[in-house]
């Protein structure tokens, strides 16, 4: 290992090494990266570490809650967002959420064994927006439009979000134990009065998906028209095209009476 | 770098992304944190980073520098057994006793954290991602709740 290992003292020091991302790792918490590299399957050449970069803030403005990238995951499993702390606790164990990061999260990619970016779904469904660094500088964008980019070329800062009275319901099937990842997970959240239904669908594919189809429809198995199931070792693309409309169904059911 | 382990100051020189569990058994010969699945889904490597469980295998040591790191040599000694280890003993809570040092460190800083007794789920909670392949979780999780009635961890 002779990387060469940058640490910004500052979230524009971190924005200036990172450039246009060409030959650059970013390594936020490492829950990820780590093992990769300590095993010999990963070298990296330029590594950027954000753990100074003052990206670590969870800030609360009210109307606004403003989740800095290096916020770790465990920050959320006491959020007054219901989908949020849901979401956050079934991500691993206590120990692990302490080191894995919200930025990482978002940026994962998919594992060889599994999906991961469980934190996708309970963002989507509260519309945040995620602030990033890259070619062509800043730029604030959906959740669910960065998601669906080419995530390797940007540095995430922060992922935003407003605060107002939401009703919500998730639902997911067969996290059997502490590192076993569901085979979908649905977020959903509207308005009190119903209004403004937005639905996240994580687990399933590469990255989690904005449900645009059961917004519109209200309509479960519309589910399927947003997002197309993939195999891996959790369960078959089969199994989850047939579970997946059920847990749209539980997830509105529980917004509908919450 | 540094590190301050169970009260000793040393001087780091692994290279910045090396996993603290290796800088610990490795550069620093302590060896109680266990070298497991290294990928973070054992715990038997886990300690505590200013005092809170972290899965070493998962900690860059840069990310950590200057932190005091506690392992499980830092609990108790041979003849002087932290209130988790006595009841580990007492219930024969270690079989293989691979699990057991990151099992420790664990209930360790949930009993600090609840000070007082803990409940059966908080035990569940606490080191749900822990794994032991003798299965002895029952004695585990009972030598844990005994142990959070013994009034003192020292």
């Amino acid at each position: 290992m002779t990387a060469d290992v940058l640490v910004p003292t500052s979230a524009a020091e971190a924005a200036a090494l990172f450039g246009s991302g060409e030959a650059i790792t970013v390594f936020a918490g490492g829950t990820i990266l780590l093992p990769e590299i300590a095993a010999g399957r990963l070298s990296l050449d330029r590594t950027l570490m954000l753990h100074r970069s003052g990206l670590d803030q969870l800030t609360d403005h009210g109307d606004r809650v403003v989740i800095g990238a290096m916020v770790p995951v465990a920050a959320l499993v006491d959020s007054d967002e219901p989908v949020l702390a849901a979401y956050a606790k079934h991500v691993a164990d206590g120990e692990v959420r302490r080191t894995a990061t919200v930025g990482g999260n978002i940026c994962a990619p998919p594992g060889r064994e599994a999906q991961r970016g469980d934190l996708g779904a309970p963002l989507i469904a509260l519309g945040a927006r995620v602030r990033s660094t890259g070619a062509g500088g800043e730029r604030v964008e959906p959740i669910e439009d960065f998601l669906a980019s080419d995530r390797s070329g940007r540095l995430v800062l922060e992922i935003e979000y407003d605060r107002f009275p939401r009703r919500s319901g998730t639902s997911g099937r067969r996290r059997r134990h502490a590192h076993s990842y569901a085979i979908g997970a649905v977020a959903a959240c509207s308005r009190e009065d119903g209004s403004d239904l937005r639905v996240g669908v994580s687990g399933v594919g590469p990255t989690a998906v904005r449900a645009r189809s059961v917004e519109q429809s209200r309509d479960p198995a519309a589910v399927l028209a947003d997002v197309t199931p993939l195999d891996d070792a959790v369960a078959t693309a089969k199994y989850r095209s047939t579970v997946l409309p059920i847990l749209v169904r539980e997830a509105l059911d529980r917004l509908e009476n919450a | 770098m540094k590190l301050i382990v169970n009260g000793v100051e040393y001087p780091i020189t692994s290279p910045p992304l090396t996993p603290l569990l290796h800088v610990l058994r490795e550069e620093l010969e302590i060896t109680g944190p266990k070298a497991g699945c290294q990928q973070g889904g054992c715990g038997t490597c886990s300690v505590l980073v200013d005092g809170e469980p972290r899965r070493s295998c998962l900690t860059a040591v840069a990310a950590v520098d200057g932190a005091e790191i506690t392992t499980i040599e830092g609990l108790g000694q041979a003849e002087d057994l932290s209130a988790v280890q006595h009841a580990f003993n007492e219930h024969y809570a270690a079989q293989c006793g691979f699990c057991t040092p990151g099992m420790v460190i664990a209930a360790t800083a949930l009993i600090e954290r609840k000070g007082g007794p803990v409940e059966r789920e908080d035990v569940i909670e606490a080191l749900g991602g822990h794994y032991c392949r003798c299965t002895g979780y029952v004695k585990i999780i009972d030598a844990v709740i005994a142990a959070s009635h013994a009034g003192s961890l020292a």
